[in-house]
């Protein structure tokens, strides 16, 4: 499976220079850039972990891919995304964020299904990746 | 200014009988509103035998404390005080209208309450006999009385950090048929267009619970649908359930439902009334359910240039009753929207301070605060094909529902959700590259329908779809123009 998350997901991978023109965007924009990654892409994990700090400050998009890059050599088989953070007053948000590196291979998610009184059920996603090796019968490619 | 005086004696002020509105002080050019003031401007047009400035005195009169004749209980009041006042009136160029400006002290007004608000102002004016038309075309709600409200439950930030979406406008669909299927087989069509990129797809307007899909059973089957193409995608999804229903009690009973199962967003109609929407605004920020506002019905007073209210005062009570989500038009589809017109609904439901703009219909500067933005709702006849001028038109911080744009695809539901996503990741793209994409919009979307098949279909079946008539409504200051 392909996960989706992310500003471009459905478009095809994007090359170093159009990473670079996305970085330049938000540079342009005045917004802090940073790098996160994570083994885990649960759609409700917000808090991957961070590359360093946030870069504030920066006017060279150069410098963003040779942070995506180090972080890419040092987890070549994560999740890497890059996010775009506006501090400004009414916004204080994340304004851009998109994948930048994925595994070769997406184990994707188990949808548990609970079933409870009155036909409810209560569902439960878990990442394969997070899962033990006998856990995961089948997998969504 | 322009108006005309008032003719003949004055008679006194207290004299028992019928007496001229503007001269019983409900007309006074002098007046310099107050920073505290409520300010409404009303396109009104006179009966032929009454003055502009009667007229427009009557409906300050009428919308404040006045009756018809002179009372003398009045005089146990501070009435000066109560009094609207109308403090100018312009004729609109070549047109038999008029725009009266009139202002409320705050004291008139219950706090946080939008009942009370139009029991005001347009409870009891618009069937005026001295009137033959009346419209409420904006008002400027002081942030002293937008801080008695809620607001909406969430707002687009909170909203966008919920379900992790940045950077583009979220996608959505209605379900068609909108009426006939079955629980089961709606959950179906929800589930394709999830699963293909979607961000939520939607119950329509009408869909409450009828005899061909209760309620309780839309919502399993839904949840269902929304919770395997979040499994499928790894991305947060929502179908917006409708909750409207004859009461109350039933509205709550579907809402707490909803949220049982885990629903990040339930909807509701412009059609409950104002007092329900206000009590589902406390609802949804209680329990943590993003709150969907159909504008159900409003095209009966909004749409006629010289009847009833203006959308973007709508778009004004709604975010101070607190909704996350409301439709505000679309510009290019197949329902009434003047670009400007829309630019200025947009502006009125994101921005934090709105300036006067009479090319944007906005009469008045809007502060809100500091109030959370509401995230207006294009949907309509609208295609993966206008995607650029979708963006260019309503921008970042909008939910673009592609209904029959998803469904209509010749090669299935998630087919056609596909295409809408790759178009506007695409636009979005192109567009932070630096690129003309307005202009450019057509070769940017066929350079990705070179590579995603999806999209290709959708551009041959939709590309000529535009809808091309004049609309009824349009900003004074701007000559028509349509899309």
């Amino acid at each position: 499976m392909r996960i989706t998350q992310g500003t471009f997901s459905y478009l095809p991978d994007f090359t170093d220079d159009e990473i670079k023109a996305q970085a330049q965007y938000c540079l342009v924009n005045g917004w802090a850039i940073s790098v996160e990654y994570t083994d885990d892409p649960h759609p409700r994990n917000v808090y991957w972990e961070m590359w360093g700090l946030p870069i504030f400050d920066l006017t060279d998009p150069d410098a963003v891919m040779r942070e995506i890059n180090a972080c890419r050599a040092t987890f070549p088989e994560h999740y890497i995304k890059l996010n775009g953070y506006d501090r400004t007053k009414g916004r204080q948000t994340t304004m851009l964020s998109f994948i930048v590196n994925r595994p070769k291979h997406e184990p994707g998610f188990y949808l548990e299904r609970t079933e409870e009184r009155d036909r409810q059920i209560k569902y439960t996603i878990r990442s394969y990746s997070k899962s033990k090796p006998q856990d995961r019968v089948t997998t969504q490619d | 200014m322009a108006g005309t005086n008032i003719s003949g004696k004055k008679k006194n002020r207290w004299a028992a009988g019928v007496t001229p509105y503007a001269e019983m002080g409900y007309y006074n050019a002098d007046y310099q509103p107050k920073d505290t003031d409520i300010l409404c401007a009303f396109r009104l047009v006179p009966h032929d035998s009454v003055e502009p400035i009667e007229a427009a005195a009557a409906v300050a009169g009428e919308s404040s404390t006045a009756t018809w004749t002179v009372v003398w209980t009045d005089r146990l009041t501070p009435y000066e005080h109560y009094q609207a006042k109308c403090y100018r009136v312009d004729p609109v160029p070549g047109t038999n209208q008029y725009i009266a400006y009139i202002a409320y002290d705050i004291d008139l007004f219950e706090e946080g309450s939008i009942a009370n608000l139009t029991s005001s102002i347009i409870g009891n004016v618009f069937g005026f006999k001295a009137l033959k038309s009346l419209r409420l075309e904006d008002m400027r709600i002081p942030p002293h009385y937008t801080k008695t409200f809620q607001g909406p439950p969430h707002g687009i930030v909170m909203e966008r950090e919920y379900l992790n979406k940045f950077g583009r406008p979220l996608l959505g669909a209605t379900i068609k048929p909108k009426l006939g299927l079955s629980a089961r087989n709606y959950g179906r069509v929800v589930y394709e267009a999830l699963r293909g990129g979607l961000d939520f797809s939607k119950d329509d307007e009408n869909i409450n619970s009828q005899p061909f899909m209760r309620w309780r059973d839309r919502f399993l089957f839904c949840m269902e649908a929304v919770n395997r193409a979040m499994a499928v995608t790894g991305e947060i999804k929502g179908h917006y359930l409708n909750v409207t229903a004859g009461t109350m009690e039933e509205m709550y009973e579907r809402a707490d439902f909803a949220r049982e199962l885990g629903s990040v967003i339930i909807m509701i109609d412009l059609t409950v009334g104002y007092t329900a929407i206000q009590s589902m605004a406390k609802w949804a920020r209680r329990n943590g359910v993003i709150l969907h506002l159909h504008r159900a019905g409003h095209g009966t007073y909004t749409r006629q240039k010289t009847h009833g209210v203006n959308f973007r005062v709508i778009a004004k009570w709604m975010r101070l009753a607190g909704v996350d989500h409301i439709h505000a038009g679309t510009v290019v589809g197949k329902l009434e929207g003047d670009p400007n017109a829309v630019r200025g609904y947009y502006d009125t439901l994101r921005e934090n301070k709105v300036a006067v703009n009479p090319s944007l219909g906005l009469y008045f500067e809007q502060d809100w605060g500091s109030m959370p933005g509401v995230m207006p709702v294009a949907s309509g006849g609208i295609h993966a094909g206008q995607m650029h001028q979708l963006l260019h038109y309503l921008g970042d911080d909008c939910v673009l529902q592609f209904g029959g744009g998803t469904i209509g695809h010749p090669d299935g539901v998630a087919q056609g959700a596909t295409a809408n996503r790759v178009a506007v990741e695409a636009i979005i793209q192109a567009r932070n590259d630096g690129r003309d994409y307005l202009n450019e919009g057509p070769e940017i979307l066929e350079g990705a329908a070179r590579w995603s098949p999806e999209l290709r279909k959708a551009l041959e079946v939709w590309k000529d779809v535009t809808y091309n008539f004049e609309s009824t409504d349009v900003p004074d200051a701007v000559a028509t123009l349509t899309v």
